[in-house]
């Protein structure tokens, strides 16, 4: 019951977050739906077992914490507060989450769950929160926001590793976390770099190279 | 002793970052170079059985692709010294770091025998290979670096997804975790087959991004433009070769699964896609190292079309990886050479280089005639086998499409290529100091030498190696070579129909 709660509130963060232009409330956001995500093992009733205890208290700690920190830090070194003029409006951002969500809902249906398992939302949730991460890649311009789709990206990606937390080897998923953490630490450098070369981070003008 | 291989390049990042003196430190890549190709070979000689329940050993498969990674890399190494000599303004500290640290990551990924270590080894080559498309740091590198970096996240991200989809068919068919990947094919007909399917599709868009395969290739012309000749000859040969390899892993799952045509379909699709992609970006380069992009491209397509058609054609697309990596070497050191001496990498500005550098130039005319398929070079041999396995297999639209396409690359190819190589002598041209020496064209003579060898004759041992990684692709249980903890069990080797 409670971790229905939770799936839900994840998915309704998936709109504020396509929502809204404030860089940094995109940050906090994308951060509340990583702890959110850190506590669903533990309302499964997973708590149990150390192994799961541990790794989500990881994942809270490099998402609630350590990211952050790292992007906060990218903002005010960069000095980008607004996402000004995305590729896609704010309105038709929001339209296009709905239709996601509705999507990933049919999409779920037709993938079947393991006989004996009890039937739960985190399919569909994992696929509307990848497709809000893939929708923040795309339309947004900020070199900062995307890095915040990729995160969202990887929400949606732990969401559906939940189904198999029982039986996920602990190294495994210290190594995602862990390339999760290393890959937005080099986004901030390279983010950095784009600052002092080009006197912003709209990646619009990175497009000098093409055919 | 299948360890050192992780960690005797992984030490060398960690010394080469610490080391204060350049002189010693630029000499490590050589050194480590040559010595994880040693140890490699000795690995490969003492053949041993691989536990089911061994996270970490080498079978065939990955035998042969660290080995072509392995020579690969001793290739750059030994070419690095004097090319960063050339380069003193650059800090070569995180250049040697990072180059290091792939070639540790590559050894693991060839040795995981878990999909999760895999999918961790690979996303993490992508972080080390960053910092080195970056070497130049200017705008244009800078941009290159940020899409190389989103892309490849995003698609190393969806093949994760990917790897959970198989790992969840495999908890629907009542399989326990660690899922190695020997447990997985011996179980191959109990996974659930929709998960199956549509975990290798998304493994496919996701490694298919790393490899480069049309369309998820856009990073490929800006990232293999904008770098140096050395760091291009690496992602083309080595970081490719990586993603093929994790996409085979998954692949050959999916044949045990017997789920195998509906993989090979879309890998068809792919490739010829991928070469026809190439093709039309081809028409009208004038940059030749985006040139040398789209033809890498071209040739992923070629690998996945190979292992699109099956049998005979899959096991020379295994021999077309090693011949790819070193004929591609051949052309981006020769390519970064004449950059070098011309100071533009661009029609115009190049043209008749056979003047000003005749070696580089002359081992990059040899170079473009080995990939685009002539006798006697090793591409040719892996272009005729699979076009003709493809014929006869009743294929017969897919491999016409295939010669046609190899013939129209040869042509649209050629056109720059010519240019640059017999053109005109350009009155915009700038006079640089650089000159071909030795040391800058040596590796390049001992790869084509190379390529020109195995076109010739397979020695048997690599024969072996090959058919052993190839029978691995036809849904059999991996040939054993050698592995690193546990006991030592007999693997099932289960009888299909």
């Amino acid at each position: 019951m409670f971790t229905d709660f939770l799936i839900a509130l994840t998915m309704l963060t998936n709109f504020t977050l396509v929502a809204t232009s404030r860089v940094n409330k995109a940050i906090q956001l994308a951060v509340f739906q990583g702890i959110l995500l850190g506590l669903i093992p533990i309302a499964m009733g997973l708590g149990k077992h150390l192994h799961i205890l541990l790794v989500a208290a990881a994942a809270i700690a490099v998402k609630g914490w350590l990211i952050p920190f790292l992007l906060r830090r990218a903002v005010t070194q960069a000095h980008i507060y607004r996402e000004v003029d995305p590729y896609v409006g704010y309105t038709v951002s929001l339209l296009l989450c709905a239709a996601g969500t509705g999507l990933s809902l049919m999409l779920a249906h037709s993938l079947p769950l393991k006989p004996g398992s009890t039937p739960t939302f985190l399919v569909p949730a994992a696929l509307a929160t990848l497709f809000t991460g893939f929708l923040l890649l795309v339309s947004r311009r900020k070199a900062l926001t995307q890095v915040v789709g990729y995160l969202v990206l990887e929400n949606g990606i732990y969401l559906f590793g939940l189904l198999l937390v029982e039986d996920m080897p602990v190294l495994v998923e210290t190594g995602i976390l862990l390339d999760l953490f290393v890959g937005v630490f080099v986004m901030g450098i390279v983010i950095n770099h784009i600052h002092v070369a080009f006197d912003s981070t709209d990646t619009s003008y990175l497009a000098e190279l093409k055919d | 002793m299948a360890l050192l291989l992780i960690l005797l390049p992984l030490a060398a990042a960690a010394l080469a970052f610490l080391l204060k003196d350049s002189t010693l430190r630029v000499r490590l890549l050589p050194a480590t170079g040559a010595l994880h190709l040693v140890l490699l070979l000795l690995v490969l000689r003492a053949w041993r059985e691989l536990p089911h329940n061994a996270w970490l050993g080498l079978d065939a498969l990955g035998g042969w692709v660290l080995l072509v990674v392995s020579v690969l890399f001793l290739i750059c190494a030994l070419y690095a010294p004097s090319y960063l000599s050339l380069r003193p303004d650059r800090d070569h500290r995180v250049f040697t770091v990072c180059i290091l640290a792939f070639l540790g990551l590559a050894s693991l990924l060839a040795l995981a025998r878990h999909p999760g270590v895999v999918w961790v080894a690979m996303e993490t080559t992508t972080l080390v290979t960053a910092p080195l498309v970056y070497f130049n740091r200017n705008r244009r590198s800078i941009e290159a670096t940020w899409k190389y970096l989103v892309l490849g996240s995003v698609g190393i991200a969806l093949a994760l997804l990917g790897t959970l989809f198989v790992a969840y068919s495999a908890h629907m068919g009542g399989l326990e975790e660690p899922l190695h990947f020997n447990r997985l094919m011996a179980a191959g007909a109990s996974l659930s087959r929709p998960w199956l399917r549509a975990g290798f599709v998304l493994t496919l868009v996701g490694y298919g991004t790393k490899m480069g395969l049309a369309p998820l290739h856009s990073w490929k012309p800006d990232a293999y433009g904008e770098t140096p000749g050395i760091v291009g000859a690496l992602l083309a040969g080595g970081v490719t070769s990586c993603a093929f390899l994790a996409l085979l892993r998954i692949y050959a799952v999916v044949v045990a699964a017997g789920e195998g045509p509906f993989a090979r379909e879309l890998l068809l699709g792919f490739g010829l896609l991928s070469m026809v992609w190439a093709l039309v970006f081809m028409v009208g380069q004038v940059d030749f190292k985006r040139l040398l992009a789209y033809s890498s491209v071209e040739h992923m397509g070629i690998l996945v079309f190979g292992i699109g058609i099956g049998g005979l054609a899959a096991r020379f697309a295994l021999f077309h990886l090693a011949a790819n990596a070193l004929v591609k070497s051949v052309l981006f050191l020769s390519a970064g050479n004449i950059h070098r001496s011309y100071a533009s990498k661009q029609l115009p500005q190049v043209t008749g280089a056979i003047r000003r550098t005749p070696v580089s130039a002359g081992l990059f005319f040899l170079g473009f005639l080995a990939i685009t398929g002539l006798p006697p070079f090793a591409p040719f041999i892996s272009e005729f086998q699979i076009a003709s396995a493809a014929l006869t297999t009743g294929h017969l639209a897919s491999g016409a499409a295939f010669l046609v396409l190899l013939g129209g690359i040869f042509l649209t190819m050629s056109d720059t290529v010519m240019q640059v190589v017999f053109g005109v002598p350009s009155p915009q041209r700038i006079r640089t100091p650089y000159k071909d020496t030795f040391a800058t064209t040596a590796p390049l003579v001992l790869a084509m030498v190379l390529a020109l060898a195995l076109g010739i004759h397979l020695p048997a041992p690599l024969r072996a190696l090959l058919e052993g990684a190839s029978s691995a692709l036809e849904g059999n249980p991996p040939v054993p070579v050698v592995s690193l903890t546990g006991v030592a069990q007999v693997v099932q080797t289960e009888v299909r129909p």
